[in-house]
């Protein structure tokens, strides 16, 4: 009985100050752009599915008439005729997008703790620069980085595409700010009980922040996953994934169906993560903002 | 002291990362641009001269320069009101739509090179979608060679950065609009807020100022580093360098075939001032408003 009550009060409460005429421009415009948004990515499922024929035709329709999975046995084959087996390529990719990721989160919620919860001198100033690093692209540095990797004698192998992922600004960032809202208490009593700063971290505030985390692992996983280590790679043996599949697409007209598949791949891998984790990462987000 | 010691430990991995990799190119890049180099020889300090043959004998900066400023401050601007405007509609669905509509939004900016599939969309040919429709409905009567016509270039690729603009900083408006106190949007009604117009500016906008500050960031730097689009949807060179920016400019010179470092160098330095002054001067502004 209680809860017939409640229900035209929630009602009427989300309906406050909204207008009929206001709700249906702004749904028709969110439809228009809606639309707008999401027809390219069909294109990309449709093209998948087109037997050749349907790839080039005029008029071009956007929907498949004949779907058929030719265009995926078509990147079967050619990917069992490539030089360097397949298996390598995505060896390559796991161990590049997957020691991206994880060192940078470890090392970034590793440095994200002391300059969230610690008072210490140089503190403001070292945040401070973090922030200034995201107010330029990675384009800016990119030859001195080249400069500096050669140096290092680190050119040419997984370290010169993952290592410098470890120190991304963003992960950094969004770490400190969640985990300002970690009460002092916990990590006080935690402290009193004699536990070690490192104990704590990984007993308390991790996982206490795990959303945090796990939203940074997937904003690296989708830079990393975008990342061909072009420039840095050039023995076949440790090129990823990507690099393998654009070679394909490469190859002119009669690769168009499996380069629509390589398309789909591409794309379909981080929107799926996105989909299992958007909770996690609405929730990180709420934290940050710039505080003055 | 004992707990200052283990904290500086804690930093120091990553602090020692950031330094190699974005503090000490960042320098490197200030100092260089002030030298000829080739990478083989030792560089030789030249002054200012790599900063004045760019601005006043290279026509081909002066051309991506401006395309640049027009790509920034028409996608610039632009994507963040539309970040900040689908944020607040999805914000008035609920559940599953609303996650839907999320990812429809946000999809386009993490899928890679996605924006390939415009190549099929804007191809020359009659098998273009564009051009497929515009011929079918009589619009026009022969293909247009879409990314081979100077004028259209810009255009297209505003389009296109407009499509996969909608990243990190539209999350962030998402998430920062469910964090405003729904407290406050009653105790507005009763003083007399009479739409949601109103609601907006004086209760939305004041409660996520710190978010609209993060956002602005996201959305400025990457409107100025618009690159890879350019690249593989109008080539480079692009007809008459019409899809040249600064970014681009800055490929042909360090990785391209010219290996004219120093110069690269000054491109680069002059690209950093240009997206951190920017990015500066809109804080000193959001802080100010509201």
């Amino acid at each position: 009985m209680s809860s017939m009550i409640k229900l035209p009060r929630v009602r009427r409460r989300r309906q406050l100050n909204r207008s009929m005429a206001g709700n249906t421009v702004l749904f028709v415009i969110m439809g228009i752009c809606g639309v707008f948004m999401a027809v390219p990515l069909v294109m990309i499922v449709n093209n998948a599915l087109k037997p050749l024929d349907e790839l080039f035709r005029y008029p071009p329709h956007i929907f498949v008439r004949n779907p058929s999975l030719d265009n995926f046995s078509d990147l079967y084959v050619l990917m069992s005729g490539s030089w360097v087996p397949f298996s390598r390529y995505i060896l390559n990719t796991l161990i590049i997008t997957g020691g991206g990721t994880i060192g940078h989160v470890l090392v970034a919620s590793m440095a994200a703790y002391p300059l969230a919860k610690w008072e210490f001198p140089g503190k403001k100033l070292l945040f401070q620069t973090v922030v200034l690093s995201l107010m330029f692209s990675y384009t800016v540095t990119s030859i001195p980085n080249y400069m500096i990797i050669s140096w290092l004698g680190i050119n040419n192998t997984y370290l010169a595409v993952v290592l410098p992922a470890f120190a991304y600004g963003l992960g950094l960032y969004l770490m400190k700010q969640f985990m300002e809202q970690i009460p002092d208490q916990l990590i006080e009593s935690a402290r009193l009980d004699g536990a070690g700063e490192l104990r704590i971290f990984f007993r308390i505030v991790m996982p206490n922040v795990k959303p945090a985390w796990l939203t940074l692992a997937i904003f690296q996983f989708q830079s990393m996953w975008g990342n061909t280590g072009s420039g840095f790679l050039r023995s076949e043996q440790l090129k990823p994934l990507q690099y393998a599949l654009y070679q394909i697409v490469g190859g002119g007209v009669a690769r168009q169906g499996a380069g629509a598949v390589v398309q789909l791949i591409i794309a379909a891998i981080p929107i799926t993560i996105f989909i299992i984790c958007q909770s996690n990462i609405i929730e990180t987000m709420t934290t940050s903002g710039m505080k003055e | 002291m004992y707990r200052c010691r283990s904290c500086y430990a804690m930093l120091a991995p990553y602090f020692i990362l950031f330094f190699i990799f974005t503090v000490l190119p960042v320098l490197t890049s200030v100092v260089l641009s002030f030298t000829n180099f080739n990478m083989l020889e030792k560089p030789d300090f030249v002054g200012w001269k790599n900063y004045i043959q760019l601005i006043l004998d290279d026509d081909i900066f002066k051309k991506a320069f401006k395309n640049t400023i027009i790509l920034a401050v028409i996608t610039g601007p632009l994507s963040y009101m539309m970040c900040f405007l689908f944020a607040w509609i999805i914000n008035e669905f609920h559940g599953k739509l609303r996650a839907f509509l999320t990812l429809i939004f946000y999809a386009p900016s993490i899928t890679g090179n996605a924006f390939m599939v415009w190549s099929i969309i804007i191809s020359g040919d009659r098998y273009g979608y564009l051009n497929g429709w515009l011929m079918k409905w009589a619009i026009t009567y022969a293909p247009i060679q879409w990314m081979q016509t100077e004028r259209y270039v810009l255009p297209i690729l505003i389009v296109v950065q407009l499509w996969l603009s909608l990243g990190t900083g539209f999350l962030t408006f998402i998430a920062g609009l469910q964090t405003v106190d729904r407290t406050l949007y009653e105790a507005g009604a009763m003083d007399g807020i009479k739409n949601r117009w109103q609601e907006l500016w004086y209760i939305t906008l004041p409660s996520m100022k710190p978010q609209l500050m993060f956002g602005a960031v996201m959305q400025i730097t990457q409107s100025f580093a618009v690159a890879d689009i350019s690249l593989n949807l109008a080539g480079n060179p692009s007809v008459n360098y019409a899809g040249a920016t600064i970014v681009t400019h800055l490929m042909d010179y360090g990785s391209g075939t010219r290996y004219q470092m120093g110069y690269a160098c000054a491109i680069a330095t002059v690209l950093f001032a240009l997206m951190v002054g920017t990015n500066q001067i809109v804080q000193k502004i959001l802080r100010r408003v509201g």
